[in-house]
């Protein structure tokens, strides 16, 4: 027991005890510049946000970032994996190559594609080379929250292929020979043997990537700043102004509380969906 | 486990594979290239004098290749600062995991005590929480940090730790991960080898430290691999909590490139390219733990 003491107590101290103060300063006003604590307000910030406009649009934004990412994010990282689980030449530099994304920083990163976006950047260049007219990209109101989905789904396919891989691995050799014996084709190994298999994988892949993905906010800060007029202001990045271009401590905790609550929701009903056996 | 299956699966097999699978080969050198772009484009422009970065048709190498890049990006850029502090930072923040974690997931593991279940999930648990429900808070635990920056023993009075790099480590110093890696690792290991130790009359700190640390460094590296990346690659946190150039770190550094509006992308990808290439050497030397790293707590967790 004195061995877990010290990571115990930090813990306790920097991570749990956090969340109740967060918890306190949801239900208060206050701002650090003013004189004296927060002000116990009750659940007046939570009432505030059914009527606010800007945190609805965010929740909007966030959920549509989301939406857009994921099914790419997960389908196409399945693809990846189902053939880097081949043997072919060449394959471990492959197989870290399409990985390297998701170990490189966000910020880092998103600083590159700032550049391919540009309006005389590498995608224009690629447009004009088919005959198509360039795009404002990040500076579109109407395809600047693709764009940076678009980067996201980059940045995490390469994460999402190493877990899928790591789950086809761990499917036993033996089903595959059973279900030869019973000639099946690959297909039918595929959605028989291969998908049933990697149910948890998935499962867990989805719920990873909705928790990453719904709290975005580096790329959003370097790709758009949250424009253009806050059409990607990601709840996180609202969160941010709220608190601390705004000083309102009190909202912002709040509209964190809305936040964790949806994403477990939206968890607990992909666990709920896909953890079951089918 | 993998590599040396595949490994002993031998030359002949390959070969095989290679000429039965061209359309497999094809299409993941395909994805391979698409997927290095940016990292390509990002070494040409660190590399490319200024008039070159837009032309009418970019070229990705450059035609008069320089390092002045490098240097503006370190001095004038502050890069160089912010990788000192960053390196600091990571390094401490690697240390304290990988003693106070580690520690914590072996006796999680091998000393089993009364309520250490629950101990555990809730330390767990907390893994979960989005980072905003905590940011504001450990803000202002910062801003109240007794006895510095001004501050009295309550944490009145001064400014605390912030603008400074202790704040930017407080909340990276033991990671719930971390703690979940090392317990899984440890449960993975013989019961009788302390059992063993433990009747030669060797107390815990020794049978820990002699016994298991030796036998756990797959698992220190990879705790000091993800302590080191969650430092390193941090943005939200050090935005909040730094604000001069002394106390900058990397990605804090990098996103000063565009403030402005004009962006200096020689610079910025000069910058990029030093903040990245730490991360992709401890990478490539280290492939094997970052990925069992990865996929422990997606097939097991």
């Amino acid at each position: 027991m004195l061995f877990v003491a010290p990571a115990a107590g930090y813990i306790g101290i920097f991570h749990l005890f956090p969340v109740l103060y967060g918890l306190y300063l949801s239900l208060t006003t206050y701002s650090p510049l003013d004189r004296g604590g927060p002000e116990l307000v009750g659940f007046d910030n939570y009432a505030g946000l059914l009527n606010d406009a800007d945190f609805h649009a965010s929740v909007r934004v966030t959920v549509q970032f989301v939406a857009e990412v994921l099914p790419f994010a997960v389908a196409f990282a399945l693809g990846l994996a189902l053939l880097a689980n081949r043997s072919t030449r060449g394959i471990g530099l492959f197989r870290a190559g399409l990985f390297l994304p998701r170990i490189v920083p966000l910020a880092a990163v998103s600083l590159v594609w700032l550049w391919l976006y540009s309006p005389d950047g590498w995608f224009n260049h690629v447009l004009g080379q088919v005959g198509l007219e360039p795009r404002t990209w990040l500076l579109d109101e109407g395809s600047a929250l693709h764009a940076v989905a678009g980067m996201r789904i980059w940045k995490a396919l390469g994460g999402n292929m190493v877990l899928f891989l790591a789950g086809l691995q761990a499917i036993p050799r033996a089903l595959y020979e059973a279900a030869t014996m019973d000639g099946a084709n690959a297909w039918q190994r595929f959605r028989y043997v291969t998908l049933p298999g990697l149910r948890p994988v998935t499962t867990y892949v989805v719920i990873l990537n909705i928790v990453y993905l719904a709290q975005s906010f580096a790329e959003i800060f370097i790709l758009t700043g949250g424009g253009p007029l806050r059409s990607t202001t990601t709840t996180n990045f609202l969160i941010y102004e709220e608190a601390f271009q705004n000083n309102r401590f009190g909202t912002a905790s709040a509209m964190a509380f809305v936040l964790f609550a949806l994403i477990f929701v939206f968890s607990f009903m992909v666990l709920r969906r896909m953890g079951r056996n089918p | 486990m993998t590599s040396a299956s595949m490994a002993g699966s031998g030359r002949i097999r390959l070969r095989w594979a290679t000429r039965r699978r061209p359309g497999t080969f094809l299409v993941l050198l395909i994805a391979t290239v698409l997927v290095m772009m940016p990292f390509l484009w990002m070494l040409s422009i660190a590399f490319k004098p200024e008039a070159e970065v837009f032309t009418d048709v970019p070229q990705i190498l450059p035609a008069d290749p320089t390092f002045e890049n490098f240097a503006t990006a370190w001095t004038s850029g502050n890069v160089g600062r912010a990788m000192i502090n960053s390196t600091i930072v990571a390094g401490v923040a690697v240390l304290v995991n990988c003693t106070f974690a580690v520690l914590a997931g072996y006796a999680f593991a091998k000393l089993p005590f009364r309520g250490g279940t629950l101990v555990f999930l809730l330390m767990i648990s907390t893994a979960m929480v989005p980072v905003a429900v905590t940011l504001i808070p450990l803000f202002l635990m910062t801003k109240g940090f007794p006895l510095v920056g001004g501050n009295d023993l309550l944490g009145q009075g001064g400014t605390g730790l912030l603008d400074s790099l202790g704040a930017v480590v407080l909340p990276h110093l033991i990671a719930p991960l971390n703690i979940f890696l090392a317990r899984q690792y440890f449960l993975g290991l013989d019961d009788d080898l302390g059992e063993a130790a433990r009747i030669d009359g060797a107390n815990e700190l020794t049978t820990f430290w002699r016994i298991y640390v030796p036998l756990a460094r797959p698992l220190v590296a990879v705790v000091a691999i993800f302590s080191f990346t969650a430092v390193w690659d941090d943005f939200l946190w050090p935005l909040v909590v730094t604000s001069s150039l002394e106390a900058e770190t990397v990605q804090l550094a990098l996103s000063k490139f565009l403030t402005g509006g004009n962006v200096m992308y020689g610079p910025a990808m000069a910058g990029a390219v030093l903040v990245v290439l730490p991360v992709v050497a401890v990478f490539i030397f280290n492939q094997r733990s970052f990925i069992a790293g990865l996929s422990e707590g997606g097939v097991k967790g």
